[in-house]
């Protein structure tokens, strides 16, 4: 029975509000926390978000009657309340596949974050998780590489890999950044880093950075005997100046880049991406501006959401957060997220924020990098939190040590294969790493060294963002 | 606070080469030896023995002793291979894997005789 065009404003509710609605397999469905403006209720606050991140707008137009817009709408199909918070609701969205162009992330994302956010009937706006169906995901190109491949292309079995950011972040020269690298490798790390900030500046010029780092890269492999990398910073102000970085570090023999994926952009982030899974080069992946996205329990987006959808756009190393040191995290839900990194399948777990199952298919996983703020007493706790498929990054950590970044990351090195050890002999690291390090030290000076350097130093903010649970 | 000391690791200087996992600490003994074999047993992965000529460590294919130890759970008996590729190959680096058919990778490679870098 064909419609009858009436022109006006209609209640949100009337269409888009569908409890009785079952998700399709192949629906998009996506769960956001939501606080509405004082006197709206949450059926009405629940349908505008579908109807706004979907296919609605103000006020009913002729061109709706061309299409079939019950079959192309975004449904609001559940609301639940939020455990310890009374103003806030979860709203339940299924969003059907036709909905987005395949494998564009940047179009999912234009739509399901986009005016929704600014829409006047909310306060605020979270979105706290997402599921990508099969039939969306194999749209995506996934991790170049993922987690087995790096290991057999770097080596690296049976333990976390240990990594190392280059400081004085700023300022340094070509020459003696890469000299700044060597004694890192040489000294037991398996990669440097490029910091985040360093992308090409008046003191020093990507090129000459690149040449002098895969010179250092050469020399400690010779040296030790180990496969050696140095996360190239190939993110610039162009997507096609970000190609060419790459271009070079390919031409030159580096066997990984990195780009900052959120300031750089999706577009620009999946297109290195895709270069390196042609070119079978590794992609370190940083987060530079999640913090102004997912740091805000209110509104946003969390952060196992980006995590999730750089999976799909592609990354080899995320970073995650280290629970233990500087930065923020809160425990169990970096436990969720490193899952989302790592895992074929995530079931919906709501102790750890999980809102649905999601079944990642084909993709390989990203190797969770815990960075900042950590040293060598923390090492313990960071092999039982992160096992095995992880980087454990050790900046001032290895950098600061009295004798210089060699000795430096020759004490984290001790100290991480000791833990690896006494785990695999049964220990509890989190009870008995003290002990462990201490004993390691024996035999290690440098080791010895940098137990008494970094010993009273301790980390003990609480975070921000903290998982809803009830009021306790 | 000890003095500083240089940290001795030169190319010309074969001792200077590490290899991997556990390279770092003071060789293992056969008591902690027997504790890795322990441990890939109970994770469920399959035993190998590899060895190598120092000079070629950095090679992806080592010799592989026999065949991987497919389902093999006595530790006696791994550890008697380990023995036997050490014995007929001295001067070499003998390495124990395990191998994880599930992951389609290593979840455990260290090197347990560490050959001739004089």
């Amino acid at each position: 029975m064909a419609k009858k065009y009436n022109a006006g404003v209609k209640e949100y509710r009337a269409t888009y509000w569908m409890p009785e609605y079952t998700p399709k397999d192949s629906d998009i469905l996506a769960c956001f926390k939501v606080v509405p403006q004082p006197g709206v209720d949450r059926e009405e606050v629940a349908a505008a978000v579908a109807a706004e991140s979907s296919t609605g707008t103000w006020t009913t137009v002729w061109t709706d009657l061309l299409t079939d817009l019950d079959y192309y709408k975004g449904r609001a199909y559940r609301i639940e309340d939020v455990p310890g918070d009374d103003t806030s609701f979860y709203a339940f969205i299924a969003y059907p596949i036709d909905l987005f162009e395949p494998g564009s992330i940047v179009n999912v994302f234009t739509s399901l974050v986009g005016n929704v956010f600014g829409f006047k009937a909310l306060r605020s706006i979270r979105l706290e998780d997402i599921r990508f169906s099969m039939a969306y995901l194999t749209t995506c190109d996934g991790p170049p590489h993922g987690i087995q491949v790096e290991r057999d292309m770097m080596n690296k079995y049976g333990r976390p890999l240990l990594g190392c950011t280059i400081k004085p972040k700023l300022g340094l020269s070509a020459k003696n950044y890469g000299r700044a690298v060597y004694e890192a490798l040489r000294g037991g790390l398996d990669f440097t880093k490029d910091d985040e900030n360093v992308n090409s500046q008046p003191f020093m010029n990507w090129k000459q950075r690149f040449d002098f780092c895969q010179e250092a890269i050469e020399k400690a492999e010779r040296e030790t005997g180990e496969r050696k990398g140095h996360y190239l910073n190939v993110t610039a102000a162009t997507a096609e100046e970000m190609m060419k970085r790459a271009e070079y570090a390919k031409e030159i023999g580096s066997p990984i880049i990195m780009t900052d994926y959120i300031t750089a952009g999706f577009s620009a982030h999946t297109s290195i991406s895709r270069f390196c899974k042609q070119n079978g080069i590794l992609l370190h992946v940083h987060r530079a501006m999640h913090g102004v996205i997912d740091r805000n329990p209110m509104h946003g987006i969390h952060f196992r959401v980006l995590a999730k959808i750089l999976r799909l756009m592609g990354g080899d190393h995320l970073h995650s957060g280290t629970v233990v040191g500087k930065l923020e995290g809160d425990r169990t839900a970096t436990l969720g997220w490193i899952d989302i990194m790592r895992e074929d399948f995530v079931k919906e777990d709501r102790s750890r924020g999980i809102m649905f199952d999601q079944d990642f298919g084909y993709m390989p996983g990203m190797i969770p990098v815990a960075s900042g703020g950590i040293h060598v007493w923390h090492m313990p706790a960071l092999v039982n939190i992160f096992g095995d498929d992880s980087v454990l990054q050790f900046g001032g950590g290895t950098l600061g040590h009295p004798w210089g970044n060699a000795a430096g990351a020759c004490a984290n090195r001790v100290a991480l294969e000791a833990c690896v050890q006494a785990r695999n002999e049964g220990a509890e690291l989190e009870k008995a790493g003290g002990d462990i390090l201490r004993k390691a030290g024996e035999s290690s000076p440098e080791l010895k060294v940098a137990l008494e350097t970094w010993k009273e130093i301790r980390f003990e903010f609480d975070t921000v963002d903290k998982l809803d649970a009830a009021h306790k | 606070m000890s003095e500083m000391q240089d940290y001795k690791s030169r190319v010309s200087d074969p001792s200077s080469r590490k290899f991997e996992t556990f390279s770092y600490l003071p060789a293992l003994t056969e008591a902690e030896i027997r504790k890795q074999v322990e441990y890939i047993v109970s994770k469920g992965l399959n035993p190998a023995v590899e060895h190598t000529e120092p000079e070629n460590q950095m090679d992806n294919y080592w010799y592989m002793w026999k065949l991987p130890m497919f389902g093999e759970t006595d530790i006696d008996a791994i550890l008697a291979e380990c023995k036997s590729c050490k014995d007929a190959n001295p001067g070499n680096h003998v390495r124990l894997i395990g191998y994880d058919n599930f992951k389609q990778s290593l979840g455990a490679s260290m090197v347990i005789y560490r050959g001739n870098t004089k």
